[in-house]
């Protein structure tokens, strides 16, 4: 009886000896890095296909008619793409267990544009880590390209919160070199970015901040935050939020029959979301910015891009709103990507890098005279203009020319 | 006596599993069990208030959130070495546990769940207010543990297996504590709170022990879990933590220790494979299985067993019944 226990302890015991003998694990050492062939390039994405932020999702789906598009036309030097997604509901949690999944799992030559401030920064430890490219991520944060040596594998697209505040600055400059400027702005990294960016922007200038109300992202409404900044003697307001606060500061604005020059950020500067829901008639005047062509705007109506873009559209993902702008952004950073893959002078992941620091090209959906543009190892910002518009009758109209960010 | 020697072997086989795990997967899917053993943890201190004690709690994510805050600070901004912050999350949480259990635990049932559930939403908004020192909505990256150079193990390796000797250590002290003193007047209360007041069992006194050690237990997987992640952020501790913890002893059983296992390997492995079918439906199969899964196993996956003999003794007593029968009428016929 004892007998048979004490055998059945020892089997257990060697085969606990005989697992850790067996530590370590083969590292299978492959000739060239994983996740690109002759014939294919597997990248791979983490988006909120889910949960409160997954309007964004459609980002992801203009980048897969960007790729889908590509590989019609016979892929990037024969190689075809291969678009992996995964949801991550916009949990940081989620997208490191995605960017472990696409890494270790599905072995991706890269990750492409994940998507989110604290998604990125969960991962981007652990993405540098591992030396796998993380490109051009869906986020406006500064810190992106502020740490090139720290984090080499990463790199933003877009024009940073800090790169828009320096084009608001400088728009007031020539508009109105004495603003006294009222802010409202949202109390976490996004607002705060962009409010110490314009903050270094007027230094040495004779715009000066004479009014600062903040919220919280989970407040319900601003309305007593706008009436302390309506009651200031601003003659400016910048209206730093998110796309449901951006709507009710300026509704709250028209009820308060505060009339000042409103410069609302780029986030909350969609028409769909915001500005019609508000009411166009007050709307306008409202000045912000812009950096890819609108695909609603009849000035772009003709424009090859747009063109090419919205037949694409049709043909490889029909049931999707061409005339959603985030349809726009997942195409032109797609086309981004794919210059960088181009631009490989061999395939492995170093080569891609040494291709995305020194990216200069113009991608024909953004808006003419905007580049993209990274100047060797220590630059992490492709994109730092941006062009002023106006909200005038129906649309958004262009104003002047692309503003040139000095970062 | 067969019976238990039936469960030692298949507990011995169990941890044989589970060592062997690490060594048998690649580093995502080794991840993946990593988180399976955090969860464990979690759902068990869950079960052990639910279960046995018959009380309900919909805010365990909060100590959850609290634990993993503890140590994610310890380690980052007080440089604590990470075995010492995990002891540190459970005394933070225990103590939260106890100051919270006070007052709530007078409450019954529902009112208690919604004091909890108050809890819950408070304490991600609570974690952006003092961004001085949470880093708000920003979230903060913490240390992982690094294998150290002799033991010759991947560091996911390494990480999955110091995370189930936390979690044996945990497994350990709850079945300690189910059989001991105070399991009995657990059970007790649960069962019947006013035999149990009169046979001497302090009913609040009780009550508020086992939230805190229940508190506890989340609060150790909070920081097994910073661990396993290397961040926190609230939005990490949503309520739907909270929920998946609770779905978790459900499905695994109700006041059952081997029922956590299965509850985590559940809310990690199923909304993983839901968004691979089809990622705009996640929520509708992962709802649609835990459905299924009360449809045909109230008892949760560990009853299953319990479930099968009693399926099996009633084929049995319906077979012997027949044969009695079948003597009788023979009997009947000779006579």
């Amino acid at each position: 009886m004892t007998g048979r226990w004490r055998i059945a302890w020892l089997a257990v015991l060697a085969l606990v000896a005989l697992a850790l003998a067996a530590c370590g694990r083969d590292e299978e050492e492959g000739s060239g890095d994983p996740g690109i062939s002759d014939d294919s390039i597997k990248l791979g994405g983490s988006y909120p296909f889910s949960g409160p932020a997954s309007a964004y999702r459609s980002i992801a789906v203009g980048a897969r008619a960007h790729f889908k598009f590509v590989n019609a036309n016979g892929g990037v030097d024969g190689r075809k793409i291969d678009f992996v997604t995964l949801d991550d509901a916009y949990e940081p949690p989620r997208a490191v267990q995605n960017a472990r999944r696409l890494i270790q799992q599905e072995e991706v030559f890269a990750l492409f544009n994940t998507l989110g401030t604290p998604n990125n920064m969960a991962i981007w430890d652990f993405v540098n880590k591992q030396e796998v490219p993380h490109l051009f991520v869906a986020t406006g944060a500064s810190s992106w390209g502020e740490d090139v040596e720290g984090h080499p594998w990463t790199i933003g697209w877009q024009p940073d919160y800090v790169t828009e505040s320096q084009v608001y600055a400088d728009f007031l400059e020539k508009e109105k070199p004495d603003a006294k400027v009222a802010v409202l702005y949202q109390n976490d990294a996004f607002g705060e970015d962009l409010l110490n960016g314009f903050k270094d922007a007027i230094e040495g200038t004779d715009i000066e901040i004479v009014a600062e109300e903040s919220y919280e992202v989970t407040d319900p409404t601003v309305a007593s935050q706008m009436s302390k900044l309506a009651s200031s003697d601003a003659d400016t307001f910048l209206n730093i939020t998110t796309p449901k606060f951006s709507a009710q500061a300026i509704a709250a604005a028209a009820k308060l029959d505060w009339k000042v020059l409103h410069i609302l950020n780029n986030v909350g500067a969609s028409k769909k979301l915001v500005l019609e829901p508000v009411g166009l008639e007050n709307a306008q005047g409202i000045v912000s910015t812009s950096y890819f062509m609108d695909p609603e705007a009849a000035q772009f109506a003709d424009a090859p891009a747009m063109v090419e873009y919205k037949d694409a559209m049709e043909r490889f993902e029909p049931r999707a709103d061409e005339e959603d702008p985030f349809h726009v952004y997942g195409w032109a950073v797609a086309s981004t990507m794919v210059k960088a893959l181009e631009g490989m002078e061999e395939p492995t992941r170093e080569a891609l890098m040494d291709s995305v620091r020194k990216l200069d090209t113009e991608i024909p959906i953004l808006l003419p005279g905007i580049e993209v543009k990274t100047d060797g190892t220590e630059d992490g910002y492709p994109i730092e203009a941006m062009q002023i518009m106006r909200f005038e009758k129906e649309n958004w109209e262009l104003l002047d020319e692309v503003i040139q960010a000095p970062h | 006596m067969s019976n238990r020697r039936v469960r030692t072997a298949m507990v011995l086989g169990l941890a044989a599993a589970a060592v062997a795990v690490p060594f048998l997967f690649g580093p995502y899917r080794v991840g993946q069990f990593t988180l399976v053993l955090v969860y464990a943890v979690a759902v068990l201190g869950l079960n052990l208030l639910v279960g046995y004690s018959g009380q309900i709690s919909l805010g365990h994510g909060a100590f959850f959130a609290l634990g993993a805050y503890t140590a994610a600070l310890l380690i980052e901004k007080a440089s604590v070495p990470h075995l010492l912050s995990v002891p540190a999350a459970g005394v933070v949480c225990f103590a939260a546990g106890f100051l919270f259990g006070v007052p709530a635990l007078r409450l019954h049932g529902l009112y208690l769940a919604l004091v909890t559930l108050g809890l819950a939403i408070a304490l991600p908004q609570l974690i952006k207010r003092f961004d001085g020192l949470t880093e708000g909505t920003q979230g903060l990256t913490v240390d992982q543990p690094v294998a150290p150079g002799w033991l010759g193990l991947a560091d996911d390796q390494f990480l999955y297996l110091l995370s189930l000797a936390l979690a044996a250590v945990m497994f350990l002290l709850a079945w300690n504590m189910t059989r001991g003193q105070l399991g009995r007047a657990v059970r007790a209360v649960r069962d019947r709170e006013i035999a149990a007041s009169t046979l001497g069992v302090n009913l609040a006194a009780t009550k508020t022990r086992v939230f805190a050690v229940s508190a506890a237990y989340a609060g150790v997987a909070g920081a097994m879990y910073v661990f396993a992640i290397g961040f926190v952020a609230p939005e990490a501790f949503t309520l739907t933590i909270s929920f998946a913890f609770l779905a978790a002893i459900v499905v695994g059983g109700l006041a059952t220790i081997s029922g956590a296992l299965f509850g985590a390997l559940f809310i990690e492995f199923v909304p993983v494979y839901a968004s691979d079918v089809d990622v705009a439906l996640t929520g509708v199969i992962y709802g649609g299985v835990l459905i299924a899964f009360m449809w045909l196993l109230p008892e949760g996956a560990a009853g299953l067993p319990r479930r099968l003999r009693a399926l099996a003794a009633r084929r049995h007593r319906a077979a012997e019944e027949k044969t009695q029968e079948g003597r009788l009428t023979q009997r009947e016929g000779v006579a």
